[in-house]
């Protein structure tokens, strides 16, 4: 069977190609990425702020099992309703770069949506960090302490 | 008796593995207190952390009267191993999502 979400991490560049077929009319995939109440019900997370414009910006926050929080924001660079976002993301409290996310959106039919994300790092040892976190993105955890163990 | 050839892929494919992972990532711990971070039976546990022994992602080490393990980190260095459990993650993500909006009612 073909995997819904595929992912494309060249050996040697500073970027991931993330993309994913939706059974969902594009207007319905792309509010989930507009409405806040819905981002924190996929995502998982609180949303401190979600400022969906050209020149806006997002501010969301998880909590860990062991009730820690965990904040990453962004600045959003284009907003074009059901089209695309091209925003920036950051992980506070960490040193890891700033990364740059476009995301493309695109109408297949009636029902069906397609998502494409490309991420762009600082350099191709950071995108090397940030898949090697055990447990595959490193919101939920310190990830001070796993950086500084992967660094190594 | 022959044994199961475990790889790391195995190890990190299951959810479970990957939170006990990141666990000893950050402290080395003992069995018990590893399980104590699951709602799992302990017995459930010891069979997560026996997988993850046997392809070497943790390493026993006697303190004591107490066994604590540890991250063997030389065996998360190959990429190719961590672009599965990245992805899915975002499939779970995504599927997540769908469903979401599967159930929100029709947009006027």
């Amino acid at each position: 069977m073909e995997q819904k979400t595929k992912v494309l991490a060249e050996e040697g560049k500073q970027e991931i190609r993330i993309s994913r077929m939706f059974e969902l009319p594009l207007e319905s995939l792309f509010k989930a990425y507009v409405d806040p109440e819905i981002v924190e019900q996929w995502m998982g997370t609180k949303v401190i702020k979600l400022e969906c414009k050209t020149h806006g910006s997002y501010h969301f926050e998880t909590t860990d099992p062991k009730g820690n929080k965990h904040g990453f924001n962004g600045t959003i660079h284009e907003f074009e309703p059901n089209r695309k976002i091209t925003r920036t993301f950051k992980m506070e409290n960490t040193t890891f770069p700033v990364q740059l996310e476009f995301l493309e959106f695109q109408d297949i039919n009636a029902n069906n949506s397609k998502l494409e994300m490309l991420i762009i790092f600082k350099s191709i040892s950071h995108r090397d960090n940030l898949l090697k976190l055990p447990f595959g993105f490193g919101l939920n955890m310190a990830h001070n302490k796993l950086e500084e163990l992967l660094s190594k | 008796m022959m044994k199961l050839r475990r790889d790391v892929f195995q190890a990190i494919a299951d959810p479970t593995r990957r939170t006990i992972i990141s666990l000893v990532a950050l402290q080395a711990m003992t069995p018990g207190a590893i399980a104590g971070e699951f709602d799992f039976s302990r017995q459930t546990i010891s069979k997560h952390i026996q997988i993850l022994t046997e392809c070497e992602i943790l390493k026993q080490e006697q303190t004591g009267r107490e066994i604590y393990y540890h991250l063997n980190p030389e065996k998360l260095k190959t990429i190719a191993d961590f672009i599965e459990p990245y992805r899915k993650m975002w499939d779970e993500r995504f599927d997540k999502l769908e469903a979401i909006m599967k159930d929100q009612p029709k947009s006027t």
